[in-house]
């Protein structure tokens, strides 16, 4: 039977740039301290999490493709490129075949939301340079010229669950032989209207922004030590299914408690929100780890930190499987299974 | 709360079996499952239907105006393929207050959705999956909601309502409570290839096993962002467009949404559906060329048709039409036309081609969709859709372009579509006798 192994993680974050600081963020449980952000025609600022300047400036910033690129794929390159690590010269030599998925929320909105203000000014000379950048598939466009792979691209729009969605679309290029391996990316950037409209849903969550990335292959070449056991389906919050009902019929598709297994959950310390997650899991004996009450609210972007998590968890050792659990922001609730690989290969 | 990793044993590892779950619908064997049309749902300028918009495809008819949604009277391009929408929604399973708000890419997707939905014959069910291409969603409320952000700080009325209506997910979401049905919701947005991609993706899953059905397609509106940001870039034409036209100055915007519902040939069957086609071929590629120009020779369209064409287990020769994605752009189709003529070889004497988008507009995220279902259309009543307002064709074409209405015995059709970020998708269609 075909597995799919994880041989890379990647990720950049309020903690820093890099899965390291992630790590070190997570594992001490204290939450990143906030920063304000400007509103205009507000006296108060907004209240955020930004991602630190990077120690020193990352060299892929000087490709021509990426020196005016957006915040957003920044991070998405960044993360990407750290998931890949060593396989990045076999996939610009064309010796591999490499698949990229993309999976955001809000996508390119600081671009978008400066492109739209030209136009509300004066449509006429609104800048040429800004509109290419608001298309959501920019930032996989841009690590695709940097990569210089030519292979499956997909950009998936959707509320947090659709990082994990993407893990499945990696799967099936995988096992379909469309792609050696594939690197699946969750990004997000951080705009004064993004925040703004997420107040509007949860008063107390604080935006935050980054990107995670798992590199995925058939075969275990390096990496984590961890491979994807499988994907829920995503169960839909419709007119015919709440939140709640979906959590739980996620939580069903995904193993039960054992000792020495991880919960990573996508809930924050909100109750009112975190209530259908909270539900699903109240069997839940074991281990937990919420990594939105460190990092903050990135959407897609959280995910792909849960799932960093995940991995590194099982990596060093601590846990032989983790659940990681998502019940999002206004779309669905998916979960993904992660095993320590303890086969021969 | 979160917890502290480092404080946990180390675990006793035990081996459990890798399994993807959920596991196939179908059983899986070294055939892949043939894929099949079974309904199909189309709203363009041309109007709401299969039967009005075959007709307007088959006698080349034109459907641009100047534009109405939003002010262009300072942008350079004035004119648009608008749709007139129709007052009534179909019967939904939505309440009559949810029907009341919902926002026009919605209203555009249940109309198509209704229409294939409806020629399927399928029931509701909790698993089927969704597959949906788009670009910007509903972005005309995301324009509102920065417009009263802007002008108006403090006012909160009716923005949680655009942002959650505004967003990708939301029309697939009411799309699904309309008719009752439950399954995971997929968005694609590859730029103006994401309908393409969309159905490509829904494909591979029937082929590969995953789902026995799968509902797909794409969808997008005319908004002020989208005209601004091409007419920024000098993209739009100000007259309508002529694709593959020597003299051609750039593309015109147009909305719309086509549905198809998608089934393994062996579901079909079972239940007797009547079949529209079958889907043979689908293949993608990137190219790295720029972010919005393509590749002077068409590289990456040239890997997708022929990397779709082996799929199908067919060669250009066996080709009989190819619905373009000619955008009318001067770099779009000198690129194409470049690349139909090393793929198609010396096929490209005889093969006839033509750009839809010269009757309904550019529909960027609608736009793989609903040309995929002119490719239907065509091959049920056998007959190729004309571009009837070309000039003279650009010298790089070595095919011919269809340029007057006519019949024609066609059994294989190909659909490109390219987008913005080098995204580019081919599709391939087979006449179900």
């Amino acid at each position: 039977m075909s597995r799919i192994f994880v041989c890379g993680l990647g990720a950049v974050s309020p903690a820093g740039w890099g899965v390291s600081p992630l790590l070190s963020a997570l594992f001490s449980c204290e939450p990143i301290l906030t920063q304000t952000l400007a509103r205009p025609g507000w006296e108060k600022p907004l209240h955020i999490r930004t991602v630190p300047p990077p120690e020193m400036r990352p060299v892929f910033f000087a490709h021509p493709r990426l020196r005016r690129a957006s915040v957003i794929t920044q991070h998405t390159v960044a993360a990407a490129l750290e998931a890949l690590g060593d396989n990045i010269a076999q996939v610009q030599s064309g010796a591999l075949r490499l698949g990229l998925v993309v999976c955001t929320m809000a996508g390119s909105v600081a671009y978008s939301r400066r492109f739209y203000e030209e136009v509300l000014h004066e449509p006429a000379t609104a800048s040429p340079l800004l509109f290419p950048e608001t298309v959501f598939n920019a930032p996989a466009s841009h690590l695709a010229a940097y990569l210089g792979t030519n292979g499956n691209g997909y950009t998936l729009v959707g509320d947090d669950g659709t990082f994990l969605q993407g893990l499945a679309v990696a799967a099936d290029w995988l096992l379909n032989d469309d792609a050696d391996g594939v690197v699946v990316v969750g990004a997000e950037e951080i705009d004064w209207v993004v925040s703004e409209a997420m107040k509007l849903f949860q008063r107390d969550a604080i935006h935050s922004a980054g990107a995670g990335a798992i590199y995925f292959r058939k075969e275990k070449t390096s990496g984590t030590g961890a491979e994807l056991a499988g994907i829920t389906d995503a169960f839909l919050f419709t007119q015919n299914q709440n939140r709640t009902d979906a959590a739980r019929k996620m939580r069903r598709q995904l193993p039960p408690c054992k000792p020495d297994e991880l919960l990573c959950v996508s809930a924050q310390q909100n109750p009112r929100t975190a209530a259908a997650e909270n539900l699903a899991w109240r069997d839940w004996s074991g281990s937990r780890l919420a990594p939105k009450t460190v990092l903050g609210e990135a959407f897609a972007a959280s995910v792909a930190w849960q799932c960093v998590a995940a991995c590194e968890a099982i990596a060093r050792g601590r846990f032989s499987a983790v659940n990681v659990s998502v019940v999002g922001a206004n779309q669905q609730a998916i979960g993904a299974h992660f095993l320590a690989c303890t086969q021969k290969v | 709360m979160a917890l502290r990793l480092e404080n946990f044993p180390k675990p006793q590892f035990k081996h459990e079996a890798c399994v993807l779950f959920p596991p196939p619908k179908s059983s899986v064997t070294a055939e892949p499952n043939r894929v099949v049309v079974t309904g199909a749902g189309v709203i363009t300028a041309l109007g709401l239907g299969w039967r009005v918009n075959a007709e307007g495809f088959r006698a080349g008819r034109r459907a641009f105006r100047p534009v109405t949604l939003f002010d262009v009277s300072r942008q350079r391009a004035k004119i648009a393929a608008e749709i007139d929408l129709p007052p009534e929604l179909p019967q939904t399973k939505l309440s009559a207050n949810t029907t009341r708000r919902l926002d026009r890419a919605t209203r555009m997707l249940l109309h198509a959705a209704h229409e294939a939905w409806t020629q399927a014959g399928w029931k509701p069910t909790e698993d089927l999956p969704v597959v949906l291409g788009t670009t910007s969603g509903e972005m005309s409320l995301g324009e509102t909601f920065l417009q009263q952000a802007l002008a108006s700080p403090l006012l909160k009325r009716r923005q949680a309502a655009r942002v959650l209506h505004y967003q990708v997910q939301q029309q697939g979401l009411n799309l699904c409570s309309a008719f009752g049905f439950q399954g995971s919701l997929t968005n694609i947005s590859n730029a103006c290839a994401s309908g393409a991609n969309a159905i490509g993706h829904a494909w591979e899953m029937l082929r590969s096993g995953r789902a026995e059905k799968v509902l797909t397609g794409g969808y997008d509106t005319l908004c002020q962002l989208t005209f601004a940001g091409f007419d920024s870039l000098q993209a739009l034409s100000p007259t309508p467009c002529r694709p593959f036209d020597a003299q051609r100055d750039g593309l015109t915007l147009g909305e719309g949404a086509a549905i198809l519902t998608l089934e393994t040939l062996a579901h079909a069957q079972k239940r007797g559906a009547e079949i529209l086609g079958e889907i043979t071929g689908y293949s993608m590629a990137t190219d790295t060329h720029h972010l919005t120009q393509p590749h002077p020779e068409g590289k990456a369209a040239l890997t997708a048709m022929t990397a779709a064409c082996a799929r199908a287990n067919i060669s250009p020769a066996q080709i009989d039409y190819v619905n373009a994605h000619g955008t009318a752009t001067p770099h779009n189709d000198a690129t194409e036309a470049a690349a139909i003529n090393r793929w198609a070889g010396e096929r490209a004497k005889t093969l006839r081609v033509s750009s839809t988008k010269a009757a309904i507009g550019h529909l960027l995220g609608g736009a793989g969709a609903v040309e995929a279902v002119v490719c239907l259309m065509a091959l049920r009543g056998q007959w190729l859709p004309p571009q009837t307002a070309i000039g003279m064709t650009d010298p790089a074409c070595r095919f011919q372009i269809v340029r007057e209405p006519a019949d024609a015995k066609i059994e294989t059709a190909l659909s490109n579509s390219f987008g913005f970020g080098g995204a580019n998708a081919t599709l391939i269609f087979r006449r179900w006798p």
